[in-house]
């Protein structure tokens, strides 16, 4: 599905490195998980990967199911079936939430030759999905994330992964600002998602989110690489002892 | 003290090509009265402080310069309502393009007819509120229309009127200079909505008069465009009473130079006032002016000004506007707000918000700001598959939406948020 090679990104205006050789492949139907320490490069990544501006990519590629993502501009990963849930959603003043999802699932059906949506089946989905998320008739009048606590702003970014059920879902720390309910929630939103087609890519710091969404495999990410990947125990290990020893052992 | 060389001649070359209309003698004495008015304050001139970013060059040179004419292919706008139509071509009234001037709550007559008459009710209000609107500010183009005018209508709002009344101004002659004075008096209770759309001229002048009395109700929309190569300066003098509310929007799209003056007398306790624009310019040959003054002089009262502009391709927007609270109008709720969206390096925006505060018990804010499109929200809406060009135009739109939600009949914002739709979608 997802296959990073050798990922080098530096800042545009500066001289800063800060992906130096990701190496990351995800199948069909897996769900993975990074976590590293604060300043490591997890949103940059997944910046990088859904073509926001300022990064340059000096070495490397990025495909999903072998169409080269750092070719396309944003909204044509997003056609192709990527899709970010941000670490700090955008509020959007003067845009409602309906126009916006509406706006945004039309878009991508056009890109992709689909017919668009009728109102009244977007209406009925939308409703059907917000209420799974308990986000109520009230936030879906108002403009995209005006106004919006933190947890509403994230399960607003899973509202809009449900209704666009893009193939790479890629989820920037979904869990930070999560009461425990919220949490419980949001993971549902997700394993409900969850099937053989599709592939997560979960940045997390907590343990928590990965009893609920439980990974294939877990990657630490550190200075820009990937240093070390394995099975679910990864997470348990720096929930107990944090990076200290990981970040020893490849040094 | 003596004009200026320069002004008394372009005062001079302007008037001379033109002649009183003849009238009924108050009507003769307004229009001389006014014509004084001009040549004492003499034609505006780009020193002036008043038009420092709005060279009003063209709006006083004796010709109109040419404006071709402009083929709307979007149809009329307002179409789909029902309202009463008063036609002006090229600043002249059409009686076979208008519809039957008879509707409920309303006594609509002909400019021209009013000031013929001996005895008419306009006569308490022509050029009365455009002379009250020369101090502290001089606006000799508006004098200039209460001279010369000699069509537009007179509206007597006597009850709740059932139907807007829409006054068309359409433009066939591409050197047309067209002159425009209409007169509105809403009686006591009473309520109206007033809308005017068309290009109406190669140069428009047109004064707008309105006396809200206790408890009335004033709507004002207005649509200027799309024609491109128009030269407009209007004036609204609004007096307001006692519990009375007016409330006014203008969209502009493209006009190589419009100067919309807005000049509000807060004078009962209790009134509303609300004055908003929203407009749209490309290319550098687009210049917007708003120009608005409001005056309090009561108790309790609330005035708001809301305007946006969305620039691109070097197009100029300018915005002047002033809250003046006299001494004693306490507890005046008074907002102003300006914004510009620059879509490009190449246009600007020039704004001059003002406060003048003689009372201690008021609540005023001001603000004004200019910004490129929000790349956050850009990226955001494109990181969900929205193309950059849709994305950029969702943008304007929300932009724009918090002065459109000025006007308060849902039906007519959104035949202008259509309009605005379309602007946006014909540009690449
Ligand atoms: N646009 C930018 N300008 C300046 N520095 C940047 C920019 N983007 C990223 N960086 C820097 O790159 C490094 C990696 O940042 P990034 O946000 O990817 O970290 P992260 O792993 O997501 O951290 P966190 O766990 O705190 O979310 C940090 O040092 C950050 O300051
Ligand atoms: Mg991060």
């Amino acid at each position: 599905m997802l296959e990073i090679k050798n990922l080098h990104v530096k800042l545009e205006e500066e001289d800063k490195q800060i992906l130096k050789g990701v190496d990351l492949e995800i199948g069909a139907g897996q769900v993975h998980a990074i976590m590293g320490p604060n300043g490591s490069g997890k949103s940059t990544l997944s910046y990088v990967l859904s073509g926001k501006d300022g990064y340059e990519v000096t070495d490397g590629a990025a495909t999903l199911d072998g169409a080269d993502l750092l070719e396309m501009e944003p909204e044509e990963r997003a056609a192709e079936g990527l899709f970010l849930a941000f670490q700090y959603p955008v509020e959007i003043p003067g845009v409602g939430n309906m126009t916006f999802l509406r706006t945004a699932v039309n878009a991508q059906r056009k890109a992709r030759g689909e017919e668009e949506i009728s109102a009244g089946d977007f209406l009925k989905e939308v409703r059907a999905r917000a209420k799974e998320l308990k986000i109520d008739a009230d936030m879906l009048k108002r403009p995209v994330n005006v106004g919006f606590s933190g947890g509403e702003k994230k399960r607003n970014e899973i509202l809009q992964m449900a209704m666009l059920a893009p193939k790479m879902c890629v989820l920037d720390e979904t869990d930070s600002g999560l009461d425990v309910d919220a949490m419980k929630l949001v993971s549902e939103g997700v394993n409900a998602l969850r099937n053989e087609g599709r592939s997560f890519l979960v940045i997390t710091h907590y343990q928590r989110l990965l009893d609920h969404i439980k990974p294939d495999v877990v990657h630490i990410m550190a200075d820009g690489k990937i240093i070390k990947t394995g099975g679910p125990e990864l997470a348990l290990e720096v929930e107990n002892n944090g990076y200290a020893d990981l970040l020893g052992e490849t040094a | 003290m003596a004009l200026p060389q320069l002004k008394a001649d372009a005062t001079t070359a302007r008037l001379d090509g033109l002649s009183l209309p003849d009238g009924a003698a108050w009507a003769t004495e307004a229009r001389q009265a006014a014509l004084a008015r001009v040549t004492s304050a003499g034609l505006p001139h780009r020193r002036d402080e008043y038009w420092k970013y709005t060279d009003p060059a063209s709006l006083v040179q004796p010709d109109a310069p040419k404006a071709s004419l402009f083929h709307n292919d979007e149809g009329p706008l307002f179409a789909n309502r029902d309202r009463v139509q008063i036609v002006f071509v090229d600043g002249v009234f059409s009686a076979e393009k208008s519809s039957d001037l008879a509707a409920e709550g309303l006594e609509i007559g002909l400019l021209a007819d009013a000031l013929a008459t001996d005895i008419h009710w306009a006569k308490d209000l022509y050029g009365v509120l455009e002379t009250n609107g020369q101090t502290p500010v001089e606006r000799p183009l508006a004098a200039l229309n209460t001279a010369f005018a000699s069509a537009g209508a007179v509206i007597r709002v006597t009850g709740k009127a059932t139907k807007p009344v829409n006054l068309i101004y359409l433009h066939e002659n591409t050197t047309s200079d067209a002159m425009i004075h209409n007169v509105v008096k809403v009686e006591a209770g009473a309520e109206m909505t007033l809308l005017e759309t068309g290009p109406a001229a190669a140069r428009f002048s047109k004064c707008l008069e309105v006396d809200v009395a206790e408890g009335g109700t004033f709507h004002h929309v207005r649509a200027q465009g799309r024609d491109h190569e128009r030269r407009a300066v209007t004036h609204c003098f609004a007096r307001i009473a006692k519990e009375a509310t007016f409330k006014s929007f203008t969209l502009t799209a493209n006009g190589v130079l419009t100067r919309n003056e807005c000049i509000i007398d807060i004078i009962g306790d209790d009134a509303v006032a609300h004055v908003a624009g929203a407009c749209v310019g490309d290319g550098s040959d687009f210049h917007h002016d708003d120009t608005v003054f409001i005056t309090h002089d009561a108790v309790n009262c609330e005035s708001r000004q809301v305007f946006k502009k969305v620039l691109r391709n070097g197009a100029t927007g300018v915005f002047q506007g002033k809250i003046l609270v006299k001494e004693g109008a306490q507890k005046t709720d008074g907002y102003q707000i300006s914004q510009s969206l620059l879509l490009d390096e190449d246009s600007q925006f020039l704004a001059k918000p003002e406060l003048e505060i003689y009372a201690d018990d008021v609540a005023c804010s001001h603000g004004s700001t200019s910004g490129a499109i929000d790349e956050d929200a850009l990226f955001y809406l494109r990181s969900r598959g929205v193309p950059h060009k849709q994305a950029t135009d969702l943008l304007t739109l929300a932009f724009l939406a918090e002065a459109l939600e000025e006007i308060e009949d849902e039906d007519l914002a959104e035949d202008l948020r259509a309009r605005l739709d379309n602007w946006l979608a014909r540009r690449g």
